[in-house]
Parts: C-alpha cells; structure tokens; sequence
C-alpha cells in the first residue's frame, strides 16, 4: 500500500470536513483495502467513519432508517428486517462470506466497485481505473460482464447484491455534503459508465452515506435469486430480485430488479408493466423477458447470461406466483 | 500522535503506528501471534479469521488502527497444545484438517458460528429467514463457506462442528428445532 494518513472522525460533521479536505471514507474496508493493497486505490487520506454514530437502525414512518455503518450481518439478522422485508435480508446473506458481512457495512457496499478482472490488473487497460486507457473486457475474458446499459468505454457490472434488493424494495440513500443533505432513490445511485466510467455513483465530491431508508413493507412474496458457479460465496453471474403480489389469480403488484446483468443494478419498469393485472403463465415471463432483453448485448464470452437471464427471470416469477 | 490500544486474548497491546498496517499483520509480525495465517491476504480464503468482540472478520481486510478499543480473540486465545478447547479436540477427533494451514481460521470461524446460531441468525439457505435457523449440515456448509480448505477436509470439519452442537445440547445452538 502507498502511504496515508488515516484520521478518525468522532462524528458525521468531522468526517464531512475530512472528506470536503480531500479524504476518502473508510468503514469496514473489506472493498478499500483490497483496492489500496492492489495499487487500484491510491488516497493519500483516509477519514474512518466507524465511530460517527451512524450504526443504527430504527423505525422511521413506516418504514426503516438503517445507518450507513450498519454491518450486513446486523442488517441481516435485525428481525424486524427479516419479517418484513426478507428480500433484503436474503439479499445480503446470499453476498460474500460471515466474516467480510460481520465487516462490510450498508454504505460501503453500495459504493462497492466492480469485479472486472481488467479493473483489477493495473497492468491492463481500464477506463474505470484509469480514464483514457481503453477497455480490454471488450475483446478479452469478459463471461462476468454486462449485457445491459455498456457503453464504447466500460462494460463491467456493479457486483453486489443488497443494492439489488434495496432497487426492488424502492429504498432511498440519505447523504449530507458540502451542500446539505439530500436523498437519492437507489435507481439513481448509480451510474452507468456512458463515457466516464470512472464515476460508479452519482455522489459528489465531500458527501457522505448517511442512512438509507425503506418504505413501508408491501406484504408481497420476497425472492432472491442468486446464479453463481458455486453455491456459496461467489459473485452473481444473474441474480433476480422479486417483490410480487397476487390479486386472485392475476398479478397485481410486481417489483423485479436483476443483479450483475446489467452495468447497474437494473430495474425496468417495463417489465414490470407487462406483468401487472396479467395471469401467470410461461407466455407471460417470456413476454417480460423480451422486453428486459430487448436491448441486450453480449460481448462473446457473456452472451449466455441473455439466455440466463430469461430463464432466472421465468424461475423466480414462477415460485412467486405459484400457489 | 496519540497511542491507541486493543486487547488481543486478553492482554492490552499498543496498535501500530503505521497505518497500512492490517491486523493480521499486526498480530503475525508485531505481536507474534502466528496462528492466524495469510492465505490469500485478499478476503477470499479466510485462513486470517480472527473474532473482533465476538465476530469472526477476516483480519487480512482490516486496518489495524481502525480496532482501537477492540477485543480481539486468536486461536492462541482459545487454547494451545496443552489447552485444546473442546471445538479443538472435536477437529483432532474428527480429523478436521490434513495440513493445517486453513485450521486456525475453520475453529475461530466455527466458534463464532456457534455465537450465530445461538442468536438465531438465518443464513443464505434458511427456508424462513424470520424463524430461528434449524441447524442441518447444509446450513453448516453454507455457514463455513468463508473458509476454504484446499486439502479439502470439509465434511470432517463439518462432522467436528456437527459433535460441538450435539455436545452442547442446552444452548439454543443445541436445538434440532428452535
């Protein structure tokens, strides 16, 4: 690792100043310092925020407020979580391992950075590491890559799964910065790589995740589905995530958002609009998986997460729909 | 700049001036503590499983300035050749290794598995992630799965973790069907 001065912020308002400065915000670290090891990550100033206080979780509204430093085991284990919104909790136990959950927190693994394998060799181009360079996933071993929202400069997937969840469950990310505080719905949280893959979020410089809250629990059948080629403890190759309620025997309340298909978590309301009011049948799932493919991609060696993705779709609305 | 400290198994230890120092190789090299292995050093392997207040964290993904005031618990701290805990003599009886390596971090992760399934919390194969986990060697499995053992001794360390539960029958961790 390159040297860095690493301060500990006693609050949120200390670390806002350490990071108008200039310092990059590190919580559990379980991402930066893998990063900062590799030479991917370079900050000359790390701000901890572990000690801001923004550990908890408590009812707001309706709904939920988790703070920002709210381990995913914690996130995951909190009952109220797991009763009322269980697609979350399934989200982030089907992430990572016990020991980086116990670690990695609800803000940090929202700015978690992709797992593209060019991303990662600083001997290779990547305009995500280093803006200009090209992008060697293009031609090369690209299977884990993105079919949906790619641009000329940067076809990586964002890799995690609670995000995932959080898109289909309508939560919002609350920050404070040099300009106040605002809230961005998590469809907006991140960005695609358009020509400036550089940037994952739309975070501005000196803001900080404070807190991100869920609405009101829907009461609808919850699914994570994770396809990976191990069966623990591996990135998402697909993962499809469903929020759906029946109204007799039709469909009347559909939230589907899709993991490492896409450059960012995706959720399409389109396909969501097909489902609505509609009796399930595997017609109906192939029609919405038209329209979530219908701008799809591949890149060679990913092509078949186009194949995957149909099928994942047709699985999960399957056991959602089901009696 | 001011001296903060953390309590490894115990004993109060100044943490490391050096800010890029990680705990693993805080313990591994400062402090001698040479139980806790560097695997992979990247938070794939969990060969560095170190429990922090309780909680297993992979140690080689962690700075060690950021654990002022922390307890950290090693394998040296929950017990040596003469002092084999119970969870260590069911991996010798259980033949739970080969070469060893991976062991240290399998019986720190193990032991706070044991805390996991004590507090009821459910895991990524869990039916009902609301009910208090069942415990089967599938939820096991999954449980261990940050902790890679390339001599491949998995369902020996499963069959020393499965001996631990059973031997510890009015815990709720002992429960066939809370």
């Amino acid at each position: 690792m390159k040297p860095f001065t690493l301060n500990h912020a006693q609050s949120a308002n200390e670390a806002l100043a350490s990071l108008a400065g200039g310092a990059t915000a590190i919580a559990g670290g379980t991402n930066l310092v893998d990063l900062m090891k590799l030479q991917i990550a370079t900050p000359d100033e790390l701000v901890s925020i572990r000690r801001t206080g923004l550990d908890a979780i408590t009812p707001e509204n309706d709904g939920l407020r988790i703070g920002a430093l709210v381990t995913n085991a914690d996130c995951a284990a909190d009952l109220r979580v797991r009763k009322s919104w269980p697609l979350l909790a399934k989200a982030i136990l089907a992430g990572a391992s016990p020991q980086l959950r116990n670690r990695a927190t609800t803000g940090g693994n929202l700015c978690q950075r992709t797992r593209c394998g060019y991303f990662y060799d600083t001997t290779q181009a990547c305009n995500k590491r280093e803006p200009g360079s090209g992008c060697a996933a293009r031609e090369g071993f690209n299977r884990i890559h993105a079919v949906l929202g790619t641009s000329d400069a940067c076809i990586a997937t964002y890799p995690g799964d609670m995000a995932v969840a959080l898109l289909a469950l309508d939560a919002v990310v609350h920050v404070e910065g040099p300009q106040g505080a605002r809230t961005i719905s998590v469809g907006e949280f991140h960005r695609q790589p358009g020509d400036d893959p550089g940037r994952d979020n739309v975070l501005e410089r000196g803001e900080l995740i404070t807190a991100v809250t869920l609405p009101a629990p829907t009461g609808g059948r919850q699914i994570y589905r994770k396809v990976r080629d191990r069966a623990s403890y591996a990135f998402a190759l697909i993962s499809v995530a469903i929020d759906l309620s029946m109204e007799g025997d039709r469909i009347a309340r559909c939230a589907l958002a899709f993991g490492s298909l896409g450059t960012v978590p995706w959720r399409d309301p389109a396909v969501e609009a097909v489902l609505v009011g509609e009796r399930p049948s595997p017609a109906l799932f192939d029609k919405a998986a038209d329209v979530l493919l219908r701008d799809a991609r591949g890149f060679g060696k990913n092509d078949f997460k186009i194949a995957l993705a149909r099928r994942a779709l047709a699985a999960t609305l399957h056991e959602a729909t089901k009696g | 700049m001011v001296q903060i400290f953390a309590r490894v198994n115990g004993t109060e230890h100044p943490l490391p001036q050096d800010s890029r120092r990680t705990l693993l190789d805080w313990l591994r090299e400062d402090l001698g503590l040479t139980g806790a292995k560097k695997g992979c050093d990247h938070g794939q392997c969990g060969a560095c499983t170190v429990l922090v207040d309780g909680r297993r964290i992979n140690s080689c993904l962690s700075l060690a300035q950021l654990h002022e005031g922390d307890e950290i618990e090693t394998i040296e701290g929950i017990g040596g050749a003469d002092s084999l805990s119970t969870l260590q003599k069911a991996f010798v009886t259980h033949d739970g290794f080969q070469c060893g390596y991976c062991t240290p971090g399998q019986i720190c992760s193990a032991k706070a598995l044991m805390r996991e399934l004590a507090e009821g919390w459910p895991s990524a194969v869990s039916e009902d992630v609301a009910a208090h986990p069942p415990i089967s060697g599938e939820e096991l499995r999954e449980r261990m799965s940050g902790n890679l053992c390339r001599c491949g001794a998995y369902s020996n360390i499963i069959a020393a973790i499965e001996e631990m539960i059973a031997e510890a029958p009015g815990t709720p961790a002992g429960r066939q069907d809370a």
